[in-house]
């Protein structure tokens, strides 16, 4: 690992980067929020799929830009995705375990 | 012989260890953030785990109240949906405000010292107040506690406690996991306000700031993931 | 830095007065007396749980023996488990993990000091917490898996069981505060040129291990505290009357529960792996594929725990799953098997003492890994499963293995612990008495398993085919105390009476051999420069490795100018005559720990409605470990 990439590490997005993304996650918010109250799109079969990945983008947004993962050094991308995936599959195969979700 | 740490320490002055002594590290990075990012990582296994269990009990309460549907008990006593959505999404927008807030905070701590452009307006100005975003991260922290004491609370009015049902022991369980982690944090960042306010933090501190946004960040992500696991999906 | 004059050698030959008495131990910060430490600990807690298998075993003798109550048994077997688990196998491992990880990896410490000697103390706590009931007729007795709801009130109304999940709770605070400081002390004080693939065996198995301890202790931490929920507040979580599953406890803790298994068995592969290229002259065969090997257990570790539970029947769909995934755990683990077999072959082996070891935890955790992957057939685990046939297993892997491992360490590294030799004689006689009680207890488990013998049982009629079977392991398990008893006699006696050992007793390739023995608390007077995987080799016998390539140093290494080139350290001098910053000593880990086990142990009141008690105590216990905490902040490092 060079001096330049670990000052690369450092050049973090400014103020403004901030607040834009602050606005997409209250967008998607609000749009979470507002298809809850909508019968029609809760009894859809789309209704919790789209729910899901909306959350993983916010959940994505916040990693990447606020923690600064999508700047920062590789080795803490590897920290939290490698954790991450097993917990996901933990939690995939304890659904599918208790009859939760079908395979 | 020379000490090889102080050998170490003018080979690798690299901007943010002039003040103190600092040690060789192999990838240049700070021991304390990467021990934050694998107790991240670790938080990822916990909150899985509670999470697992709440979505494995979903349904399966023999008395209500429930979360989404109505209950109608033995004696005809009726009890609502409990989980009320208007005031948790607030209770998210104030959370999700405050990961705002921190990110601000390191900022401003990173740019101390930094001159400001001429004629810099207000906006410039307050982005340079570390003790302003530290302050409000706090605050916004503090304001969702209230929000959860206000729900549990009124939880408890409606019927539901931890003992009711499946619904109560997961819920306050995982939701109060949660809130405890938010309490720490917001202990953490009154911590650092203070060091502030009485020694001031500068761009030499900025991995104290940086851990502590770390985990604040990972609890608002939590959050997100419970927002619509728990509240929104029926 | 200014040198301190010393005006004669012998003044720093010796320890100075502040590194002796008791006070120096309670203070210290040295990553190699915390492992002394845990290393002596975990051996008494060793003696504790086999003490408890001799009174098992001793009851299982005969047929229907009334030498122990039901209720007693219950506790001993609940309490060897637990122990030989959480107090003798796991920080025999942490002791390994603390001496030997800094200075193969060439640090002069690990990279949280004061955190490393907080885990300690509260193993030590955590410990003698779940240990001292069992002197009280009150231990645990629900088997070492707790499995709820089973552990709940309605089944367990005794404290019993509240000084099992209150004890394995705050042991999963010391394992996990471990964890994050090993990982990032791997990761992070990596001598200059030490890349990842250059790290030797031990020190990369133990990586493996540190993710798995972080990862696989958080589910049972829920899962315990679900159970503390249930058993103090009422909540429903394993209330079946309420609705709740009882299978949730058994997955959540084999969740926890597999990855544990090689939690407790990588450390002992890490440690033989440095043992048998030394005896050899060879380097390790096939050193990437070891480490993949390693990767790939850890990560399948975690797909796999449902085979502990084939017989809850999870249906056709999960059964093939979890068995496959389990058949499949077995190729990473064979691949070490052959690689440590090709790494002897055409050497020049020496059979010593930790050799002998080395080569027995081949032999024998490969007759563990067999009858292993013949329970990952659901079918075939119908029948085995609670028998003891899974009791042979387990121990085959964990006494054949995880323990023959690490007396392989053990023998292997005393000298550079103590600067003594172990006694030869005394440990071929440990070894072979070890080996013949081993098999003699357990091999014939496997007979009186499929002959259908239940495990847990405290009584059996006889005329079941069974009586021999039991006898045999009984008397094995007399052996195996007489040959403990040697080690221990000669574990005690060499540190006095042992032949001086020099440096690099064995002709060793790697970092730690370079320095004196015992290491001075610095460990390296000067940071070496590393350029190869067996760095001592290409010092002292450049020939022998200069057919291997040597790997390049990866992404994740930059070079410090200031390392020096590799060399061997022979003087001692003390930390301030070279300047060299050390961790002040403190005992504000202690402090803090103290206060953390206080503040746990103040739930045991509730049980007795002493609410007030239980307030005060959990109160006083947390303002010490907030007190502590904020004391340990504030007070620099060095």
């Amino acid at each position: 690992m060079s001096h330049d990439s670990k000052h690369a590490a450092h050049a973090h997005p400014s103020g403004a980067t901030y607040l834009k993304v602050a606005a997409i996650l209250t967008i998607i918010t609000v749009i979470e929020v507002w298809a809850y109250y909508i019968p029609a799109l809760v009894a859809s079969p789309l209704f919790n799929p789209s729910l899901i990945i909306m959350s993983a983008l916010k959940f994505a947004i916040v990693v990447l830009f606020y923690m600064h993962l999508r700047y920062d050094h590789k080795l803490f991308k590897a920290l939290f995705t490698g954790p991450l995936i097993i917990a996901m599959g933990t939690i995939m195969a304890l659904l599918f375990l208790f009859g939760k979700v079908a395979l | 012989m020379a000490s090889h740490a102080h050998a170490a320490t003018a080979g690798h002055a690299d901007g943010h260890d002039a003040h103190e002594h600092h040690h060789y590290t192999t990838t240049g990075l700070d021991h304390r953030k990467i021990a934050i990012w694998a107790f991240i990582g670790s938080e990822c296994m916990l909150f899985a785990s509670l999470i697992s269990t709440y979505l494995i009990y979903k349904g399966k309460s023999l008395v209500g109240p429930f979360p989404h549907t109505e209950y109608v008990n033995e004696a005809g006593k009726v009890f609502k949906p409990i989980l009320d959505i208007p005031v948790t999404s607030a209770s998210t927008f104030v959370l999700l405000m405050s990961s705002l807030a921190m990110v601000l905070a390191l900022q401003a701590v990173q740019l101390k010292g930094t001159p400001l452009p001429t004629g810099a307006g207000l906006w410039k100005r307050l982005e340079r107040s570390s003790q302003f975003w530290l302050g409000m991260t706090a605050l916004l922290g503090a304001t969702f506690l209230g929000f959860q004491a206000y729900e549990f609370t009124s939880f408890v009015h409606e019927g539901l406690t931890i003992k009711t049902n499946l619904f109560g022991s997961t819920f306050f369980t995982l939701t109060g996991f949660h809130g405890a982690h938010v309490t720490v944090g917001v202990l953490w960042l009154m911590t650092l306000l203070w060091i502030d306010r009485t020694r001031g933090l500068g761009p030499k501190d900025e991995l104290i700031v940086d851990i502590c946004a770390l985990y604040w960040h990972f609890v608002d992500v939590v959050w997100i993931a419970i927002f619509t696991l728990i509240y929104l999906i029926q | 830095m200014a040198t301190i004059a010393q005006p004669t050698h012998a003044a720093h030959a010796g320890a100075s007065a502040e590194q002796t008495g008791i006070w120096s131990w309670i203070t210290t910060v040295d990553h190699k007396r915390i492992g002394t430490l845990y290393l002596w600990t975990a051996l008494f807690f060793f003696l504790v749980g086999g003490l408890e298998a001799v009174l098992i075993r001793t009851q299982l003798m005969r047929p229907n023996m009334g030498f122990v109550s039901a209720d007693t048994y219950n506790q001993l077997f609940t309490m060897h488990g637990t122990t030989m688990v959480f107090l003798a196998v796991m920080p025999l491992s942490a002791a390994f993990f603390n001496y030997l990880i800094p200075l193969q990896i060439g640090a002069r410490d690990v990279a949280f000091p004061r955190l490393n000697a907080f885990s300690y103390w509260v193993y030590l706590f955590g410990g003698i917490f779940i240990t001292l009931p069992i002197l009280f007729k009150v231990a645990p007795d629900g088997g070492w898996f707790g499995y709820a709801p089973l552990t709940s009130n309605q089944f367990a109304p005794g404290p019993n069981i509240d000084f099992w999940v209150i004890g394995l709770q705050i042991l999963g605070v010391s394992s996990l505060a471990a964890a994050f400081n090993f990982i990032t002390t791997i990761i992070n004080m990596r001598a200059p040129g030490m890349s990842l693939m250059r790290m030797p065996m031990f020190t990369w198995m133990s990586f493996v291990v540190q993710f798995l301890l972080i990862l696989a202790f958080p589910p049972i931490t829920v899962a315990l505290f679900f159970l503390l929920m249930d058993r103090f507040f009422g909540t429903n979580f394993y209330a079946i009357a309420a609705g709740a599953d009882p299978l949730l406890w058994q997955h959540l803790f084999w969740v926890f529960g597999h990855p544990e298994v090689y939690i407790l068995i990588l450390p002992a592969f890490g440690l033989v792996s440095e043992v048998l290229p030394t005896f050899s002259k060879k380097p390790l065969f096939g050193y990437n594929v070891m480490v993949y090997s390693g990767i790939m257990i850890g990560f399948l570790g975690f797909g796999v725990w449902a085979h502990h539970m084939f017989a809850v029947g999870m249906g056709p769909v999960a059964d093939s799953i979890f068995s496959l995934m389990t058949m499949l755990i077995a190729i990473p683990t064979g691949v070490k098997i052959f690689n440590w077999i090709a790494t002897m072959w055409s050497g020049e082996v020496r059979f010593t003492v930790p050799m002998k070891f080395a080569i027995a935890l081949i032999a024998m955790f490969t007759i563990g890994g067999i009858s292993g992957v013949m329970h990952s057939s659901p079918p075939a685990d119908l029948q085995q499963t609670d028998t003891y046939f899974i009791v042979a297993h387990f121990h085959y892997v964990l006494f054949g293995g995880s323990i023959m491992g690490i007396f392989a360490g053990i023998y292997f590294y005393y000298p550079k612990m103590t600067g003594r030799f172990m006694h030869d004689g005394l440990g071929n006689l440990h070894f072979w008495l070890n080996f013949i009680g081993m098999n003699l207890t357990f091999f014939p488990m496997h007979f009186s398993g499929l002959y259908g013998m239940p495990r847990r049982i405290y009584q059996y009629d006889a005329g079941q085919g069974w009586d021999l079977f039991n006898m045999m392991s009984t008397y094995g398990t007399y052996l195996l105390v007489v040959a403990t008893a040697v080690f221990v006699w000669n574990f005690i006696r060499s540190r006095s009476n042992g032949a001086v050992a020099p440096n690099d007793p064995w002709g060793a390739a790697t970092l730690e051999w370079s320095i004196p023995s015992p290491p001075p608390e610095y460990n390296f007077a000067q940071i070496p420069e590393v350029t190869s995987r067996s760095p001592l080799w290409d010092l002292k016998d450049p020939e022998r490795t200069a057919g291997i390539e040597h790997s390049h140093a990866d992404a994740m290494t930059i070079t410090d100018a200031h390392a020096v080139p590799m060399h061997e350290e022979t003087e001692r001098h003390t930390a301030k005559e070279l300047g060299i910053p050390m961790p002040f000593p403190t005992a504000k880990p202690l402090f803090t720990a103290f206060g953390m086990c206080t503040m746990f142990s103040g739930l045991l009141f509730l049980r007795n409605d002493m609410f007030a008690v239980a307030m005060t105590v959990t109160l006083t216990g947390a303002a010490m470990l907030i007190g502590g905490l904020y004391a340990w902040f504030t007070a620099p490092l060095e």
